[in-house]
């Protein structure tokens, strides 16, 4: 009761010092001061500090099951396990939002301590912009999604938390996503405030770096955690389906990675500046698009917690005032004579870079036309449609494949201009090995897809070269390990969806099915009692070929509150393979409908996905 | 006559319009051949023509006591409570599968009435209906 009061007056009072914050940064503004006025480092703080008693507050209604508080209520229940009663604080929508505030201001507090060397003006409009985001959210949370709303009479039990968020991975996956798109949201502001303040040059780009590494990687491993989970607690036996959701989050990323790579070329050849700008912008928008079609409804899927049409109409208007504020100014502030006498030269780290980038706008686009497509078909001619997986596959799949072999040159380049006598014999010998390979890739599998032997083909072909650059320590550590990351991470994929086996039946206790050259024998069932499920454990054996055998064991659980099955998968990782195995109940309890896979290289999905990241960890803290 | 830099800036612009135009081109296409309609069992009867190389999602509730269950298949019927469709799958079943519930079958029509599904996909909640089911069921109303 008391903590819903404190929670909401601080978000209140929080509110209030946002547009406190507005008017005073920009009062600042015009005064010209060589430092930035102690009371505004003060205000920032103090709205943190309110945010932070309010993100706590929450924490306290959930841990104690304060069921007056709605949000608690709808999303909690008194027999949950204390770990799931916290992380149900954001797995809803009122408190992933407060979460959302909660990173927004922390980030602008952090962005302001640490960025002391910049100009004050620049660092004052950076503070006035991410306060129009923060005032945006504030009066979002207060005006339609209020987590402290009041219940009378106070029921004595909640609905419980949907049972497929129950999940450790899916309890750290929504904090560092949103890590990773609030961080975007300080690109956002600092590059419309170096776009007013025409501070676009080197030193702002590796000042303004470290953030985008920073938001980068949280990105990266929020979409991992996210696909960890759909992977294992999910049950639907793989780990990406060119679901919305997932491509909304794609989104950013693909835009954030370019911008990586622009950034380099504006810090060492002070070039494509207004590209940057467009990069930084792109990157907020489509993050804040991706929470709008999310939230909204507007995507049916795990995240859409709530459908109030308000909701979606306000992020809509919220999201139309950033983007037209942000066109106006890169408009009226764009640096007129962009065009300086630098030029670019066809072979060159800049051109290669920018080669790159019109991949990945090639990808994004592929990508958002394939996200958004059937709502636009729906809204316009209310017409049902769905767009799966092969679209993205057979537009992304050649494409990618060139996009490998220009990672093996593109890094190798000098800045300004190279030319032609770098290639060595060595690489054309790895180049014809690899062809050979894809070759043999074709006729062993008898796949009659060109493209994706070639892919395999290629993205060997890149990890020799970034092993063989690992090796040299020439070249920058850290982009190469992330290269190295992703040309294993499409390797894993590839021998992964070629080789996979599956394998579906329903069957009865005692029955044996063989399937390819193993035995699939339903052994036993179990049933459990547990807290706030009762659990159906079936006991499976494998039999291989050398008799062998592993057992497999998958749960059915059948949660009390709200009343909900879902099945967790029994899963043995090795090195090379994985055992994946589900099943589900039809029909009373005597049948199961049973799912066995065998899915080879998953763990080194995972591996190289992390991989990836860690170049960018790395990279952070390099050097300093 | 132009200048050799404004002759390279020209053709420069020209190849990134050409891989622009190329690309959009490609995007259409594929999304020509891989988008897969909905439509609800009511619909189907009204289908002037059968088309069984185009994926379809098919829509309604699972009739009661129509689940049919052999080792390897699985039968029912869909209704949107006007008509309805036959269909035959063979495969993983999502958890919340069950007669009186909600469904969404993919696959391939056979004829009028009956659909050779590939997928059935998951819901995630007990209550939740997709929101093209309950239009069709509303539409039928």
């Amino acid at each position: 009761m008391i903590s819903s009061h404190i929670g909401y007056y601080s978000l209140v009072l929080g509110f209030i010092l946002s547009i406190s914050l507005l008017i005073y940064s920009l009062f600042c503004f015009r005064k010209n001061n060589k430092q930035i006025n102690q009371n505004v480092f003060s205000i920032l703080f103090l709205q943190l500090f309110t945010v932070v008693i309010s993100f706590i507050s929450l924490v306290y209604s959930f841990v104690i099951s304060d069921f007056s508080n709605e949000t608690v209520y709808n999303n909690s229940h008194t027999t949950k396990p204390i770990f799931y009663k916290i992380t149900g604080t954001w797995g809803n929508h009122e408190g992933s939002l407060l979460l959302w505030l909660l990173v927004l201001t922390l980030f602008i507090f952090l962005f302001i301590v640490f960025s002391k060397k910049q100009p004050t003006k620049y660092r004052l409009l950076s503070i006035f912009f991410q306060q129009i985001i923060i005032c945006g959210f504030f009066l979002f949370l207060l005006l339609t999604s209020n987590p402290f709303n009041f219940l009378f009479p106070i029921p004595n039990e909640g609905l419980g938390l949907n049972p497929i968020l129950q999940d450790p991975a899916l309890a750290i996956h929504p904090p560092i996503l949103y890590l990773g798109y609030v961080g975007s949201s300080i690109i956002f502001s600092a590059s419309l405030a170096s776009l007013v303040e025409n501070n676009i040059n080197s030193e702002w780009a590796a000042h303004i770096k470290k953030w985008i590494l920073i938001s980068w990687v949280f990105l990266t491993i929020g979409i991992l955690l996210g696909s960890v989970w759909a992977y294992y607690e999910l049950g639907w036996g793989g780990f990406w389906f060119w679901d919305p959701v997932e491509n909304v989050s794609l989104m950013p990323w693909l835009c954030l990675t370019a911008l990586i790579h622009t950034i380099i070329v504006l810090e060492k050849r002070n070039l494509l500046k207004s590209w940057t700008v467009v990069l930084s912008i792109a990157t907020f928008t489509l993050s804040m698009s991706g929470t709008f079609l999310v939230r909204s409804g507007i995507l049916n899927s795990v995240h859409t917690f709530a459908n109030d049409p308000k909701r979606g109409v306000f992020i809509l208007f919220f999201l139309f005032v950033l983007i037209l504020l942000s066109l106006i100014l890169f408009f009226i502030y764009q640096d007129k004579d962009n065009n300086s006498q630098k030029e670019f030269f066809l072979i060159s780290k800049e051109t290669s870079i920018l080669i790159n980038n019109w991949f990945m706008m090639y990808f994004l686009s592929v990508v958002l036309i394939g996200t958004i497509y059937p709502i636009f078909l729906e809204v316009l001619i209310n017409e049902k449609i769905s767009i799966g997986p092969p679209f993205f596959n057979k537009l992304l799949i050649p494409f990618v494949a060139i996009f490998l072999i220009f990672m093996t040159i593109g890094p190798k380049l000098n800045w300004i201009k190279d030319n032609y006598r770098g290639i060595k014999y060595l690489r054309i010998i790895l180049f014809l090995i690899c062809l050979i390979l894809s070759f043999y890739l074709i006729k062993k599998t008898s796949s009659e897809i060109l493209f994706t032997s070639l892919l395999g083909g290629a993205a060997i072909y890149l990890l020799l070269i970034s092993i063989e650059d690992l090796f040299k320590k020439k070249y920058n550590i850290s982009q190469v390990i992330s290269h190295f990351g992703f040309s294993l991470f499409i390797l894993s994929i590839l021998i992964n969806s070629l080789f996979s086996n599956e394998f579906s039946a329903n069957m009865k206790v005692g029955q044996e099915i063989s399937f390819k050259k193993e035995q699939i024998k339903f052994s036993k069932i179990k049933i459990f009692e547990k807290e706030n499920y009762k659990s159906v454990v079936a006991n499976f054996e494998i039999i291989d070929e050398k008799e062998n055998v592993i057992s497999l064991y998958p749960e059915i659980r059948i949660y009390n509150q709200p009343n909900i099955l879902t099945s967790e998968a029994d899963i043995i990782s090795s090195v090379f393979s994985d055992k994946f195995m589900v099943m589900n109940l039809l029909k009373g309890e005597e049948i199961f409908n049973v799912r066995y896979q065998t899915k080879p290289f998953m763990i080194w999905i995972w591996l190289s996905a992390f991989l990836i990241s860690f170049g960018g960890i790395l990279s952070l803290f390099r050097r300093n | 006559m132009y200048g050799k830099k404004v002759k390279l800036r020209l053709f420069f612009l020209s190849f990134i319009f050409l891989i622009v135009v190329l690309s959009v081109f490609l995007i259409l296409k594929s999304l020509e051949e891989n988008v897969v309609y909905f439509i609800s069992p009511t619909e189907i009867k009204n289908l002037s023509k059968i088309d069984n190389t185009k994926r379809v999602r098919v829509g309604g509730m699972v009739k009661e006591e129509t689940i049919k269950l052999s080792q390897n298949e699985v039968s029912f019927v869909i209704t949107d409570f006007k008509n309805e469709i036959n269909v035959n799958y063979s495969g993983a079943i999502p958890n919340l599968f069950s007669e009186g519930k909600g469904v969404v079958a993919e696959g391939y029509l056979s004829d009028r009435s009956f659909l050779k599904a590939k997928k059935i996909l998951a819901k995630h909640d007990e209550n939740y209906m997709p929101p093209e089911v309950k239009e069709a069921l509303e539409k039928n109303k």
